[in-house]
């Protein structure tokens, strides 16, 4: 058996609210997998309910992390440092400025956890050595300004400055199964083929991948094993790269018309989302 | 964190070991509880100190009984009788380190603070034999004419000096525990560096460590002449230990025209201590001043640094950081005075209160008339880590001169939830994720302290965040 990814009829509400209605996804090591469907289908609640913000609520159905040997692990029961540390990643569609602290430090932290799972807080950090050689490397294979860790996490950074932190933090953690959400907005056509290929680069073999755009060019290096894509809470179809290709060119009114319940019920999830806003 | 005050009880007061005292002739002086003529004369006595500093004390202890208690800031609940306002090394001495509380003897772990001095620090142990290391630094400042001493040896060393300064930047008539200190002090620096002199380090109080630099009721004056550069650290970061709850420092600086100032203090006090100092420093032409004040522990802190900016081009600025938890009250701020024209000055407070902790920001920043072309900013940003702690800012603003700009900002706010989770996203667990942003909010003031100053500062920022959450 492989290791993977399990996700089974997941149901994910925000505020009282159901989002997901029932995602079934399963993400082998080693494969890309892509997400798409238009904005507000629940593709970045996917992302977070997997990762475990307390603002999603998953009511139902499971995530599992499952070992070559068959052991399975229960994602949802551990808290998003230990599923961090169990090697699942998130890269965040909007990452959080955390203003004082630099980039550096705030890995030097996190990879210390992740490599060692079971450290306590207050025990020894990776060596400051190793862990500056090992940056300074992945931040030449990045083609990023080594200046760049010494700044402060996300604080005033551009919208492609985030993007590249997050896929260093990608390299640095190498995490065996991650989340990318929109990593390509924001950027322009070079900085997309420029993340394309730095995603194809660390991932390979050793990582399972999903990769949530709305757009091919991410997928470029990448090339899915599969294209799912998300309608009113619930994942209507799955294909091969061609089907991304049809949804950049052609956009989801083929897929609306073809499911004509999973459209209605994100027409309502729309309305709705609508009405609060306009109340609040 | 609770600290055992009982030990102050069971002192051993009896005669005096004259191994410990310092002049020649021990004089018998039996401690005793309370605050009187005959308790100040006593004190003023046994210094052998001359008649002015006498009469000083005397009109200062005169002053303190007319002056009513402040009624703003935080609940002062001092019994005055009920404290010694004045005990020798030996006696201050009087314990062993097994009745060092735990919590101070693991935060000494933590710092990595060697033995000998931990043992100075907690009160164990009365003299920090320092001289062998700074011995040598101490004969190059004396090469260049710097004075380096503890204000008792200045009283007999340097008496017109002194004199000339002393009392008149804070007069004991200026606030109750300015004259309670004027009436009462011993020990502190004095430092005076002369035209033109630059020191290039940090001076910092641990080259002639030892409890009468470090007492209850120390007395600071440092001055700087023309053109002359100094940067003092006060005190250390491990915690101040001490069994009696009053502390009550004046520190007096003098800027001359063109000269140079810092001076940086992190304090750690013991839960049990009423922390309440003067802090004022008169800024000359094109002088520039700077405090840098962190303050942590005690049950009430009252410490206001002020810069009275007194010639044109004369800068102040103020950096304060205040960390509240359980149990104690940090009211701390700053104060800008511009008595000329074209002066300017900048206030940043930071402070983080947790556990039910209270921070206050109190500042005041006032333009003479006449003071045109003044320009002042303060910045005072408050973090609050859950809903039983509290932050309040108290800014005065006080403009008798239309041709100024004077700015404030405050900001208020919470540990966001998505800056906690995504943190924790990246495998750290909610204490570190807390910890960092914490440690985030304070770093454009710590990255001002001398590097193992800053070292401490972080370390006792995690501690103070230790079981913070769950």
């Amino acid at each position: 058996m492989s290791e993977r990814l399990e996700i089974k009829n997941v149901h994910v509400a925000v505020e009282g609210q159901e989002i997901l209605k029932g995602v079934d996804l399963t993400i082998g090591r080693g494969e890309v997998h892509a997400l798409m469907g238009p904005n507000g289908s629940g593709k970045s609640t996917l992302g977070y309910a997997i990762m475990g913000h307390p603002s999603y609520e998953v009511t139902e159905g499971s995530v599992e992390l499952i070992d070559s040997d068959g052991t399975r692990h229960d994602i949802l029961a551990m808290e998003p440092d230990v599923r961090a540390r169990a090697g699942v990643f998130l890269a965040f569609q909007r990452p959080m400025a955390i203003p004082g602290v630099r980039l550096a430090d705030f890995l030097r932290h996190s990879v210390t956890n992740v490599r060692n799972p079971d450290r306590k807080e207050g025990q020894e950090l990776m060596p400051m050595r190793d862990f500056r050689s090992e940056l300074k490397n992945k931040m030449q294979e990045l083609s990023m300004d080594s200046d760049f860790a010494r700044r402060y996490v996300n604080d005033g950074f551009s919208g492609g400055e985030m993007k590249r932190a997050e896929i260093l933090q990608l390299a640095m953690l190498r995490p065996r199964f991650a989340i990318l959400d929109e990593t390509d907005s924001g950027l322009d056509a070079d900085a997309v083929r420029l993340a394309s290929e730095s995603i194809a680069r660390i991932g390979g073999a050793e990582m399972g991948i999903l990769i949530i755009t709305h757009h091919e060019q991410l997928l470029e290096h990448n090339i899915p094993l599969q294209t799912h894509v998300m309608l009113g809470g619930r994942i209507v179809e799955s294909g091969g790269p061609e089907l991304a290709a049809e949804l950049h060119k052609q956009g989801y009114d083929r897929i609306r018309k073809a499911y004509p319940e999973a459209a209605a019920a994100e027409e309502a999830m729309e309305a709705e989302r609508r009405l609060e806003s306009a109340t609040s | 964190m609770s600290i055992d005050t009982e030990e102050s009880s069971t002192l051993a007061l009896g005669e005096i070991n004259k191994y410990d005292f310092r002049t020649n002739t021990p004089t018998v002086f039996k401690a005793r509880r309370g605050l009187d003529r005959d308790i100040v004369s006593q004190i003023s006595e046994m210094k052998k100190e001359p008649a002015w500093m006498r009469d000083f004390r005397l009109k200062s202890l005169d002053i303190f009984n007319s002056k009513p208690m402040p009624k703003w800031g935080g609940n002062i609940g001092i019994d005055f009788q009920d404290i010694f306002y004045y005990l020798k090394p030996a006696e201050q001495q009087g314990k062993t380190w097994e009745e060092v509380p735990e919590e101070i003897k693991k935060t000494f772990d933590r710092l990595g603070i060697p033995e000998a001095e931990r043992k100075f620090l907690s009160g164990v142990k009365a003299q920090f034999e320092s001289e062998v290391v700074y011995g040598s630094l101490q004969e190059d400042l004396a090469k260049k004419g710097v004075i380096f001493t503890d204000t008792d040896t200045a009283v007999r060393e340097h008496p017109d000096l002194l004199r000339e300064y002393f009392g008149k930047i804070i007069p004991p008539t200026d606030n109750k525990f300015a004259a309670l200190n004027s009436a009462v002090w011993s020990g502190g620096s004095f430092i005076y560096v002369p035209k033109g002199v630059s020191i290039e380090f940090p001076l910092q109080a641990y080259f002639r460590i030892n409890a009468e630099s470090m007492g209850q009721f120390e007395r600071t004056l440092i001055i700087v002449d023309e053109g002359a550069h100094v940067h003092y650290v006060e005190g250390c970061t491990a915690p101040m230990y001490s069994t009696e709850s009053l502390h009550s420092a004046v520190v007096e600086i003098v800027v001359k025209k063109h000269g140079r100032c810092r001076y940086t203090t992190i304090q750690n006090w013991a839960n049990n201590i009423y922390n309440l100092v003067t802090k004022r420093a008169l800024a000359y032409e094109g002088a520039m001043m700077e405090w840098i004040d962190g303050n942590l522990g005690s049950q009430l802190t009252m410490k206001y640094p002020a810069v009275y900016m007194m010639e044109p081009g004369a800068r102040g600025e103020i950096l304060s950081i205040a960390f509240a938890t359980a149990g104690q009250h940090q009211d701390a701020g700053a104060k800008l005075v511009h008595a000329a024209p074209n002066t300017s000055g900048r206030i940043v407070s930071k402070s983080i209160s947790k556990n039910g902790g209270r921070s206050s920001y109190r500042g005041l920043v006032r333009v003479e008339p006449g003071a045109k072309k003044s320009r002042s900013s303060v910045v005072c940003d408050a973090l609050i880590l859950d809903d039983i702690s509290r932050s309040d800012t108290y800014p005065y603003i006080e403009i008798e001169e239309q041709d100024v700009s004077i700015g404030h900002e405050a900001s208020v706010s919470k540990i966001g939830e998505e800056q906690l989770f995504y943190l924790k996203s990246r495998g750290l667990s909610e204490a570190e994720a807390s910890t960092m942003i914490v440690g985030g909010f304070i770093e454009p003031l710590v990255k001002e302290l001398p590097m193992e100053y800053a070292v401490e500062m972080n370390r006792l920022i995690e501690l103070q965040m230790e079981g913070s959450v769950g």
